[in-house]
């Protein structure tokens, strides 16, 4: 019997390592995977607040500077569907890692990079008009709580940014342990994440007029 | 014995590996259909923020749903999270309904007290 549970144990195992590339675990899941999930839960929360922060203080502004008067919806419509279509690149490269076929992974990886780099360039680029037009941090609790929530969410694109070229590089290097499938992935539901979290603030924050 | 110890592993898997075999049906020309659906639905979202006064009552809702369904496709189909084990779901939806949780007590809160 004890020689079945260790055959059946390590049959788990191999079925793992052959399939998704993790161990053993007492659930079957990958705890990598279990994770990120667990950490996306949490930033659920971060996002949360910060959202509803907006939403109360998003009227507080003095009569000339608030929302409706310095939104650029056009230039913002094109950033949102640039990052839009970073998460399709970034599929195709999780489904490209699925095949194992590095080549086309680190081609898919490399796109999702630079639109991810484009949106951050384009929120500089708004950052600054708004500040060129009296926006600043503390003007009003509108400007605070805007800058911070979309401050926040470049943050994460950026960090995102630079898993996707760390992972790159470490391809090219052949340096990642385990299935490479895996960890391409766990950075594809970061991203897939900055992404749905812009697709709430494109809409509460700037289609919903103040 | 050793036949009840396989069967009920192989139970306890079951989940996952069915789970990874749907994920495996998805072809990237469905991805891309669905990128292009996504993007229509954003193009719509940005037309109806024009017509504010034309719609009324009904730009609100209409806005919003829009955008939970651009939300859950991307949750569902690139996050995979539809197929995948619903651990992944439970964990995940967990701190989405805590953050609604906290913006609807928030809402309340400072309602009651400008009250």
């Amino acid at each position: 019997m004890a020689d079945t549970a260790v055959h059946t144990a390590a049959g788990h195992d191999d079925h793992h390592d052959d399939h998704h590339g993790g161990h053993y675990t007492s659930t079957g899941l990958s705890n990598n995977k279990l994770a990120m999930w667990l950490f996306l839960g949490s930033e659920c929360l971060l996002f949360g607040g910060l959202i509803s922060t907006y939403m109360l203080y998003r009227g507080r502004h003095t009569s000339n500077l608030g929302p409706d008067q310095v939104w650029d919806i056009p230039f913002t419509s094109a950033s949102s569907f640039v990052l839009l279509m970073s998460s399709l690149t970034m599929v195709l490269a999780v489904t490209a890692a699925k095949r194992h076929d590095d080549r086309t992974t680190n081609v898919w990886l490399s796109i999702t990079a630079i639109l991810g780099s484009l949106f951050v360039a384009g929120q500089v680029y708004e950052f600054t008009t708004f500040y060129r037009e009296g926006l600043g941090f503390t003007t009003s609790l509108f400007s605070s709580s805007f800058y911070t929530l979309t401050g926040f969410h470049g943050v994460h694109v950026t960090v995102g940014v630079i898993l996707l070229l760390s992972v790159v590089g470490m391809i090219i290097r052949n340096r990642i342990p385990g299935d490479k499938a895996e960890v391409v992935e766990l950075v594809g539901l970061y991203w897939h994440f900055v992404d749905i979290v812009w697709i709430l603030i494109f809409t509460l924050v700037y289609l919903i007029p103040a | 014995m050793s036949t009840e110890t396989e069967n009920a592993t192989t139970d306890d898997e079951i989940d996952f590996r069915e789970a990874d075999d749907h994920v495996d049906h998805w072809t990237d020309l469905q991805f891309v259909y669905l990128a292009i659906g996504l993007a229509i639905v954003t193009a719509i979202e940005v037309a109806l923020s024009y017509m504010v006064d034309d719609l009324g009552a009904l730009f609100l809702p209409l806005l919003l749903i829009l955008m939970l369904i651009k939300f859950f496709s991307v949750v569902f189909y690139f996050m995979h999270l539809k197929f995948d084990n619903r651990w992944f779901s439970i964990l995940f939806y967990m701190g989405l309904v805590l953050a609604v949780g906290v913006y609807i007590a928030a809402l309340l809160t400072f309602q009651f007290f400008s009250a």
